[in-house]
């Protein structure tokens, strides 16, 4: 246990802020410490969460992405058209499509910043712009309304009355989520390319001399998000029941935050999967939390600037100092 | 011919303005030959009135990519600036407050810039975290701290006198302009001929190193990015008198097409280099290429678009450029 | 001396030409190595030695034409993975190793690598790296992350890693960089037992004394070329610097009484815990004190302690005869005190900018004009220093990474020169400056002192403050453990002191 707080202590303190946080919701409201409420909140994460693991990856291996959320929405678009022009399909074709579409054009910023020496933040600033003013003109901003029922169709994997009247439940999007995460956690710490991944992020000079093979590395990298992106758009529309193209606009900065907050860093070379979760459910929970306590919700987004500010700060000030008895002795 | 071609190469002057200068003489040509008004007065006179926003923005933004860092903070630290000066107005009067309560009004809008650049500049000295992040939760920060305080509505109704300063000339120069070319001209000084300019180009390049030669790298990031939220402040404050209201989230687009004017005036991506002259040329080239596209009747969305492949294009550019000098170099050896 | 294995060499490279943007960096190079020989590359700097073995490893591709063969196979060129599969190791000077990882999964990197996509084995990648750091007989916490281990163990982890699976051979580019004496001990017995197991043991390094105690064989290269290949028996420090050069040198002691001399600077039991304590000395007008010793004598801390970049725990420093206390660098530099960084290319100079400007950092306040900085001003201090100090430039706004290293260094120490010092401390000044230059920094080094400066020159070679110093002290474990006399020891008294 202390060995986990040891080497995992972005992620232990969070956890921590959670419990404190919810400690103190529940009992300044009625609503929060339920259980319906708990699986509220997971299913409403989940498109963040399936956002934030496929950034996690692209933070890891040294790079940043901004251009990923308007990906998704012209994922989400183009699936749209083409499931409509098919007539019919199901949620396997809808997945691969979105998939596909959303790993193009995260190839595509691999190919410009592997192409052309350019820096990534540059690059994503670009095709941020170039997607999202592409898909707005050609959409000329209508929204699709008319889509088929397998998407829009509320699917329940598991559901339980509670003995308060409420319901819990367990919603296809969330299983989508968990094999979104359990599928990253597995490249990122159980494969050779995500153990590459993190070494080229951590020191691409010394992951070059070794044989590890760059271009490679941004392809994956870049990819894995767009593939994450297609498939969280996917996801937002069946939850929206609606395709709205300016709708995930702005996204990409409340997935960067909870990301950061998670302990990933533009360096490269560190951040988890739990602490990118763990970072979304913070944010979450916050914004729920506020919420339910009448806060306006125009003072979310001030609190969660403030928050990563003072989580950046504490972080990059060695929060082993704070802490010493956090800190290995004789290194 | 080569050897012509070598001289001019040489010299510095030329080599920093050929870029921008080159982009000038394509987007004159281009739209000259799309559309018959755009060589007309009005074209002019429209990017003499709109450049100066972005100019100062631009400015802004110059110093912190210099020291190879970013303020992605710029737009909403000017909604913030501009605010504040509304706020005080309208806390005094609003439309008959009188020109006294302005010119304390500006004096504490450049102070909020200057606040919100310190505070970065603090973290970023302090704790060495990414300025990308830093600046972006700040920018998180302001946005939501403006949509808090204005319930994400306009702030309008201000005194007369407001006008001639967003919409007058001096001399046929409009005031704006005015402002910002007194600014550009600072800001040249500033880089060129200051101590402060000097180190920040030394600590763009290596900021180690340059501590070790006795700078005090703390306060020279400091100060760049406390100086890069007052430009942000009366950036805010031109808007403000241009437009007659403040809407937080103004400008907003701003933030791709000020890096894009960096770039394109020659400044290094990763810190060390970049002048303000070729920079305030590339500003008038992109306002231009933005009259011209206003002007053949483009939809604002493709013109994002534009904007996005522009910089794109900037930048391989920048890759080819460096590429034939280095082959250049080596065949003649 | 070792034992080599005589007979069908284990590497052979030939024809081997690689140009950079315009600039052969090797001509026509071969390069030979028996099985379980320790052989040494020898050269200045820029003479390829790096760029040898980088193509040796696959990590540069050679010009068409280059024949290589390895264990009996012939290759046009190779690539690290393969490289690394039939047995090639390096240890780069930069370690090339990632500190967010654990130790394990540093030295076990391998398993990582050239596999495809595979599920990665954890306990195999320990198990891996338990056993490599055993041969070394180091225990180090294999869980812990790379960041945690000062430099010193960073460079086993980084030996480590090079002896996981079958080495034939293995590169080493200046392993004894960071290592202390003990360590380096420890390190050339490893390479013994390494060579009487039949691994090739491929050195890199600018410590001569070390090379001809260990090698069987010496690679001398030259601008790019090779020069010859010699037995080690029967060398000497002298004939190996003349091959490398091209030149002879003479060395005469420059030794002579400064001691009635006004002090510069004093010292009184200076201390800092954990890195050197109660160091007490003098430094006269126009004297060279040299300080010298082994890795982690604290000669460096000690240095930026007097330079104001970390502060005594206790102890007096008195400048001129005034106690003086600095709160940051800049405090010394105003007081007079200039200090060159060991480490040029990333501390001392700024690569990337011009001469010019590197030439001013250090006194902008010295040509300004009205407040702002005069570009006459700048001009003619640049003009006077480079005329003064010698240094061959082509234009004054060229970027410093166009001069050589020995030019380098004369802009670096024009710097402080400009700085108008009373005390110059020079730590480490000729590292990375090739040897036939070395000679012309000293010259400058003496005629400062004769103009009154004092200097203190901080050096790992002995034989460096040897002949130019007019006082030397030994440092220890963060202590002053002797002082020398030049004129009274012989170079070969102090050398064995200092290395035991």
């Amino acid at each position: 246990m202390v060995k986990f707080i040891r080497t995992h202590g972005t992620e232990s303190a969070l956890l921590a802020v959670i419990v404190v946080i919810s400690f103190v919701l529940s009992l300044v409201t009625d609503r929060y410490f339920t259980v319906g409420n708990a699986f509220d909140l997971l299913n409403t994460s989940s498109v963040n969460i399936i956002f934030a693991v496929g950034l996690l990856v692209v933070l890891i291996s040294g790079g940043i992405d901004i251009s990923f959320a308007v990906a998704a929405s012209v994922a989400q678009y183009g699936t749209a058209l083409f499931i409509a022009w098919i007539g019919g399909g199901n949620w396997a074709i809808g997945l691969i499509i979105a998939g596909s579409i959303g790993i193009g054009l995260g190839c595509l910023n691999a190919a410009l910043i592997q192409g052309f020496a350019i820096p990534s933040i540059v690059v994503s600033i670009s095709t941020f712009n170039v997607f999202f003013g592409l898909l707005m003109f050609f959409t000329k901003g209508v929204s699709i309304y008319d889509l088929p029922d397998w998407l829009t169709e509320h699917v329940v994997l598991y559901e339980r009355q509670l003995a308060d009247g409420s319901w819990i439940e367990i919603s296809l999007p969330v299983l989508v989520m968990a094999i979104c995460v359990v599928a990253t956690w597995t490249l990122v710490t159980r494969t050779t390319i995500g153990r590459q991944l993190y070494a080229f992020g951590d020191n691409p000079e010394g992951a070059r001399r070794f044989g590890v093979n760059i271009a490679a590395m941004r392809f994956i990298a870049f990819g894995w998000l767009g593939l994450m992106a297609g498939i969280a758009g996917l996801v937002q529309a069946h939850y929206a029941q609606e395709v709205v193209p300016n709708a995930l606009y702005g996204r990409e900065l409340d997935v960067l935050a909870a990301v950061v907050l998670g302990g990933a860093r533009l360096g490269g070379g560190k951040g988890t999967v739990l602490g990118c979760v763990l970072g979304v459910m913070l944010t979450q929970i916050t914004q729920n939390g506020l919420n339910l306590m009448g806060v306006s919700p125009f003072a979310f987004k001030m609190i969660v600037g403030a928050i990563i500010l003072i989580a950046i700060t504490l972080s990059n000030a060695r929060i082993e100092r704070l802490l010493p008895f956090l800190s290995r002795k004789g290194a | 011919m080569s050897a012509l071609i070598q001289r001019l190469n040489g010299a510095p002057f030329v080599r920093d303005m050929a870029g921008p200068g080159f982009a000038f003489l394509a987007v004159l040509i281009v739209f000259s030959l799309a559309s018959p008004q755009f060589l007309s007065g009005a074209t002019f006179g429209s990017v003499a009135f709109q450049l100066p926003e972005l100019g100062l923005l631009t400015l802004a933004m110059l110093m912190p990519i210099i020291t190879g860092g970013f303020n992605l903070a710029v737009t909403f630290t000017a909604n913030m600036a501009g605010l504040t000066v509304a706020w005080i107005l309208e806390a005094n009067g609003g439309v008959d407050a009188s020109p006294e309560v302005f010119a304390f009004a500006v004096v504490v809008a450049i102070g909020v810039g200057a606040l919100a650049g310190f505070v970065m500049g603090l973290v970023i000295a302090f704790t060495r975290a990414h300025p990308i992040l830093v600046s972006l939760s700040m920018m998180i920060f302001l946005r939501g701290l403006g949509e808090f305080l204005t319930r994400g509505g306009d702030v309008s109704g201000f005194p007369e006198f407001l006008h001639p300063i967003g919409h007058g000339s001096i001399l046929g120069i409009p005031v704006p302009m005015l402002v910002f070319l007194v600014c550009v001209a600072l800001w040249h000084l500033l880089l060129s001929r200051s101590r402060l300019g000097f180190n920040t180009y030394m600590i763009g390049s290596n900021i180690e190193a340059t501590r070790y030669s006795g700078i005090n790298t703390r306060r020279v990031v400091i100060l760049v990015y406390t100086l890069s939220g007052a430009m942000c402040a009366i950036a805010g404050i031109i808007m403000m008198a241009r437009f007659n209201s403040v809407r937080v989230g103004h400008g907003e687009s701003y933030v791709l097409i000020t890096v894009l004017a960096c770039f394109l005036g020659g400044v290094h991506p990763d810190g060390g280099f970049g002048k303000a002259l070729p920079v305030f040329v590339a500003l008038i080239d992109l306002q231009m290429l933005s009259s011209g596209l206003n002007i053949l009747g483009a939809n604002q969305h493709l013109a994002t678009a534009v904007w996005g492949l522009l910089l794109i294009t900037v930048m391989i550019s920048r890759w080819l450029v460096l590429r034939l000098r280095s082959n250049f170099a080596s065949s003649r050896r | 001396m070792d034992e080599t294995v005589g007979g069908k060499p284990l590497l052979s490279l030939r024809n081997i030409n690689i140009t950079f943007g315009g600039v052969r960096a090797l001509r026509d190079v071969s390069f030979e190595l028996k099985p379980g020989e320790i052989h040494c590359i020898a050269g200045e700097n820029g003479s390829g030695k790096s760029t040898l073995i980088k193509i040796i490893t696959g990590v540069y591709q050679p010009a068409d034409g280059a024949e290589i063969e390895f264990d009996g196979k012939a290759y046009s060129h190779m690539s690290p993975v393969s490289a690394h599969a039939g047995g090639i190791k390096v240890i780069w000077q930069d370690l090339a190793l990632f500190p967010e990882m654990t130790v394990a999964e540093n030295i076990g990197f391998s398993e990582v690598v050239g596999h495809g996509l595979r599920l990665v084995d954890y306990g195999r990648i320990r198990a891996i790296a338990l056993e490599a750091l055993a041969k070394l007989g180091v225990s180090l916490d294999v869980d812990a992350p790379l960041k945690e281990f000062p430099i010193a163990q960073r460079q086993i982890v980084a030996i480590a890693r090079a002896l996981v699976g079958e080495a034939r051979v293995v590169f080493m580019d200046e392993p004894t960089a960071s290592l202390t004496q003990s360590e380096t001990d420890h390190l050339l017995d490893i390479v013994r037992n390494l060579s009487a197991s039949g691994v090739a043991v491929v050195f890199v390094s600018h410590r001569l004394a070390e090379v001809l105690e260990i090698s069987s064989r010496i690679t001398v290269l030259r601008d790019g070329r090779l020069v010859g290949v010699y037995p080690a028996e029967g060398m000497t420090q002298s004939k190996i610097t003349e091959l490398m050069t091209g030149r002879t040198f003479e060395a005469k002691v420059r030794a002579a009484p400064r001691a009635d001399r006004p002090v510069v600077i004093e010292v009184d039991g200076l201390s800092r815990p954990g890195q050197f304590s109660d160091i007490s000395f003098k430094v006269h007008e126009g004297e060279t004190l040299g300080i010298t010793g082994l890795l982690g004598a604290g000669r460096t801390e000690l240095a930026m302690t007097l330079f104001g970049m970390l502060k005594p725990a206790a102890g007096r420093i008195r400048l001129d005869g005034r106690e003086v206390r600095f709160s940051s660098n800049r405090d010394a530099i105003d007081a007079g005190i200039a200090y060159l960084s060991e480490d040029r290319l990333s501390l001392g100079l700024i690569q990337a900018q011009s001469i010019v400007d590197n030439l001013v950092i250090s006194s902008l306040a010295r040509i300004l004009s009205g407040g702002l900085i005069s570009p006459g001003k700048k001009t003619s201090l640049v003009g006077k220093w480079v005329a003064e100090l010698g240094v061959k430039i082509g234009k004054p706004e060229d970027a410093i990474t166009t001069l050589s290293g020995g030019n380098q260094q004369r802009i670096a120490i024009a710097k402080w020169l400009a700085t108008d010092p009373r005390l110059l401390i020079l730590d480490a000044p000729t590292v990375g400056v090739d040897v036939g230059a070395r000679a012309g920094i000293f010259d400058i080094v003496a005629r400062l002192a004769d103009s009154g400066l004092a200097i203190i020159l901080i050096s790992d070679e002995v034989p460096e403050v040897y002949f130019n110093a007019d006082r030397i002290l030994h440092m220890a474990q963060g202590r002053v453990v002797g002082s020398y006399d030049p004129r009274a020891y012989s170079l070969h008294d102090i050398e064995a002191a200092v290395y035991g």
